[in-house]
């Protein structure tokens, strides 16, 4: 029999990043015992990566923003396969949101009169993202974080949950380990959030950090939750391809919004060669008159380069296959070229891209005043996850509620920048005050000891294998190598079906995976650990982008390039059958009602 | 290009290890990081380390390379002598936990004991405040701060004499400025810097500001001002002098 010791609360939130943070506030706000689990320190999460903002219809910048251009914005950059009811809360509750970070200590930058000030962003029609320079995700974690500590929720840092409890079709809570010691945990609790991010560390490149093994997305749809969008992973066109130790970190935006250009190996602006009709009317069509676009010139269309990110990351991906890319893999992203333009070139650029200088000089000793980036596609952004009631955040098992990353349904095919750290406090606050009445409505729910401690005899296996069985890391990496080449960011049935061969091999190796050492911080352990969740989530994805044969957002198919207007009004549900295996399910998307439907003409 | 490099990496725990040599491959362009991860998964698969973001942004990867105090995922190869055994330890102001982990409780502790933040009434109707960029520039310097620890880690304070109970460190000195320089708060917390926190324990050599990763002015824009404030309530001798009238 497996020890382990026992904390437990009324509602118990696993990750710590914004959503998981602002959850369990709101949930000790209302008088409930919380408890935090997350895989790392508090304050490291994912959330700190994020840069640009967070975004808010204040309509500080330009009066002529609201909540009902914001929804119709967030549901047109999802191609209306949003859950409607949480874009809609979203745009209406993120402002108060922001606000609230405000009086808990968060210094925006500031306009002329004093407000909190509000940046352009792609997809967004007003200035609309509320932000500190380029760090916005470490002021919110940070003011969450130093609110959260007094607010009388318990954290238990640097734990890892393996598998949520059920009692009959209810959770009753979670259980998992230490990493200091290893020693297992047992957290009962009426209700559970998941905050967990996402799934970005099943790919080979990607800008996310070693927590998003996609961990929540697997828990739950273990536990039999339903999961949604699951084919829909945002690849940002531009992250860092070399230094290797830095492939995948991002590369913003803003570089190609102040003048970059991308040129392949040829030096050729191949951008200009594939514009698709529906942007050509708004695209420069000259080089001159996209450069006069990124100096404000009102009456200048935007450069190609400045294409949606699906499309760019598309045609940055065809350069480097077509064997035109840089001695890296990637493409070339030049500013340095300005200097033709602009007198003091370089001073300029490091003051409108101060990190990014830093960035460059300071990883990959390039001075990018002087020579050009190597960038090419990352995975980013995961817009699939467990489908939630919109107001509540409930999942489709009682008193399993999700916010974040993980949860899905407000972004569709598709996330806008900035529409992710609103997502984390709009939702993570609901998610937190529904689970707290969850609790309170229903008694503690029973602990099923057979539960645990087959959780238990299966976390120590690997060390009964031993070091000579498979290696663990050796495992993940294959598994990387096949998602990035084969589910990537162009998708084809036969590679997708060979991906699934790969998957269901790899899990046969999980299944055999074996370490070394003591369970005291054992990476290794940790990693065999993490497999099971990676592949699940991998499968998924998978499955669901098999089953989509179209093109939409951030899903494109080589073999079915457009979009399938039936397909326009289906979501995909992916769920665990009776029997253990993968369900997968087309599912007609709930018909909006005519008020938010009125807003959308509107807005067109 | 591919090379030869002997990295020397403290492997033990609480109850004591030692230095183990590792002789691995490197290639162009990696960070100290790498060559752990790479250790760890081609020869010590158990060798533990904490790391999160991998782009200096979370600040968790902080050790000792070659004797400094680093961030190990913004430490590349080639400001290193590879001809030489790269030397890789934990934090030397904190408990073991195992290898290159260091158990930095205390400071999440330390910093709760801090009165919060306390905002003054709100400017507008609309429950909002005004503030004007030059007045919060000061103190977004000091929230750029990664909690990496490095500067907890070099102070002789906390380092040679191990004052943890009765001194808080460069750390929470930053995080304490940061309250007490923040426009709207309306919190003091003067005399716990003077009694609790020590902060006369602090004689400026600047260590902390050197090692900061974030470049944050440490010495001169946070404790010295603060210090300053200490000095002026509690030993400013015209003030005494009226007080004891």
């Amino acid at each position: 029999m497996a020890e382990y010791r026992t904390h437990p609360y009324d509602v118990l939130v696993i990750g710590a990043g914004g959503a998981g943070l602002r959850a369990a506030i709101e949930a000790a706000a209302s008088g409930v015992k919380v408890g935090v689990v997350c895989k790392s320190l508090l304050g490291k999460a994912h959330t700190v990566m994020a840069e640009g903002g967070v975004a808010a219809a204040m309509a500080n910048v330009d009066d002529r923003d609201n909540w009902r251009v914001h929804f119709a914005d967030t549901m047109r950059g999802g191609q209306y396969l949003n859950n409607w009811r949480m874009a809609e809360l979203h745009a209406r509750e993120a402002p108060d949101r922001v606000r609230e970070l405000e009086a808990w200590g968060a210094l925006f930058d500031r306009t002329r009169d004093g407000k909190i000030l509000q940046r352009n962003f792609g997809g967004h029609r007003y200035p609309r993202l509320a932000h500190v320079g380029d760090r916005t995700g470490l002021e919110m974690i940070r003011t969450l974080q130093d609110h959260g500590i007094h607010s009388g929720m318990e954290v238990h840092m640097e734990c890892t949950v393996l598998s949520l409890l059920l009692d009959g079709g209810r959770v009753a809570g979670a259980f998992g380990y230490d990493r200091e010691k290893g020693h297992f945990i047992l957290w009962p609790a009426k209700a559970v959030v998941l905050a967990t991010g996402g799934v970005g560390r099943a790919f080979k490149i990607s800008s996310n950090s070693w927590e998003y093994t996609g961990d929540g997305h697997a828990l739950a749809y273990r536990a039999g939750a339903e999961l949604l969008d699951m084919e829909f992973v945002q690849f940002h066109p531009t992250g860092m391809v070399w230094p290797i130790s830095v492939r995948g970190i991002l590369v913003t935006e803003g570089v190609r919004g102040e003048g970059g250009v991308l040129r392949n190996s040829e030096g050729k602006r191949f951008m200009f060669d594939d514009i698709p009709d529906n942007y050509k009317s708004q695209t420069a069509d000259s080089e001159e008159e996209g450069w006069r676009y990124t100096q404000g010139d009102k009456n200048a269309r935007r450069p190609p380069e400045l294409l949606t990110r699906d499309h760019v990351a598309r045609c940055i991906n065809r350069e480097v296959k077509a064997g035109r890319g840089s001695p890296h893999g990637g493409v070339f992203l030049d500013i340095a070229w300005i200097k033709q333009h602009i007198p003091k070139a370089a001073d300029h650029i490091k003051r409108k891209l101060p990190s990014m200088y830093h960035q460059f000089k300071q990883l990959a000793d390039i001075d990018i005043t002087k020579e050009p980036m190597e960038v090419g596609p990352t995975t980013h952004y995961m817009m699939g996850g467990v489908k939630v009631d919109g107001d509540s955040q409930m999942s489709t098992v009682p008193g399993l509620f999700a916010a974040g990353e993980v949860a899905a349904g407000l972004h569709g095919a598709n996330r806008l920048g900035g529409n992710s750290l609103s997502d984390l406090i709009v939702f993570g606050k609901r998610a937190g005050q529904y689970a707290a009445e969850f609790a309170k409505a229903n008694g503690a729910a029973a602990v099923d000891d057979a539960q645990v401690q087959a959780a238990a005899r299966k976390a120590l296996a690997p060390f009964e294998r031993g070091p000579e069985a498979e290696n663990p890391y050796k495992i993940q990496y294959d598994l990387q190598d096949s998602m990035q080449s084969l589910v990537g960011i162009v998708r084809m049935e036969g590679e997708m079906q060979q991906a699934l061969d790969v998957i269901a091999k790899l899990n046969a190796r999980a299944a055999k995976a074996g370490i070394d050492g003591n369970r005291m911080y054992n990476n290794g352990w940790h990693t065999a650990m993490d497999l099971e969740n990676m592949l699940t989530v991998s499968e998924a994805i998978t499955r669901a982008a098999l089953l989509r044969r179209e093109s939409r957002g951030a899903q494109f198919r080589d073999d079915y390039p457009d979009k399938d207007p039936d397909w326009g009004k289906h979501n995909i549900i992916v769920k665990r059958d009776g029997d253990g295996q993968m369900e997968i399910e087309k599912r007609p998307v709930k018909p909006l009602p005519d008020e938010l439907k009125q807003i959308i003409e509107e807005m067109k | 290009m591919a090379q030869q490099a002997l990295f020397r990496i403290w492997r033990g725990d609480a109850n004591g290890g030692k230095f183990v040599d590792y002789k691995t491959e490197v290639d162009d362009g990696m960070v100290v990081l790498d060559v752990v991860h790479r250790i760890q998964a081609q020869q010590a698969p158990d060798l533990a380390v904490r790391w999160n973001c991998k782009a200096g942004k979370c600040g968790s990867c902080s050790a000792e390379v070659n004797g400094m105090p680093r961030l190990m995922c913004m430490t590349r190869l080639s400001e290193i002598n590879l001809d030489m055994p790269v030397i890789v330890e934990p934090m030397h102001t904190f408990p073991s936990i195992r290898d290159l982990v260091t158990d930095v409780k205390w400071n999440f502790a330390a910093k709760r004991k801090i009165k919060k933040f306390r905002p003054r009434s709100p400017d507008a109707e609309d429950g909002t405040w005004r503030m004007q960029q030059k007045d919060v520039d000061r103190v977004q310097e000091f929230r750029k701060c990664i909690e990496c620890f490095l500067c907890q880690d070099v102070c002789h304070v906390l380092r040679d004499h191990q004052k943890h109970e009765e001194f808080i460190g460069p750390r929470l000195f930053v995080y304490t400025a940061a309250l007490e320089m923040h426009p709207l708060d309306t919190e003091d917390r003067i005399p716990e810097l003077k009694e609790k926190y020590s902060i006369g324990y602090c004689n400026i050599t600047t260590c902390c500001r050197q090692v900061c990763p974030e470049s944050i002015t440490i010495t001169e824009n946070a404790i010295i001002p603060l210090k300053e404030r200490v000095v002026d309530r509690y030993f400013d001798p015209l003030k005494h002098l009226f007080n004891i009238l």
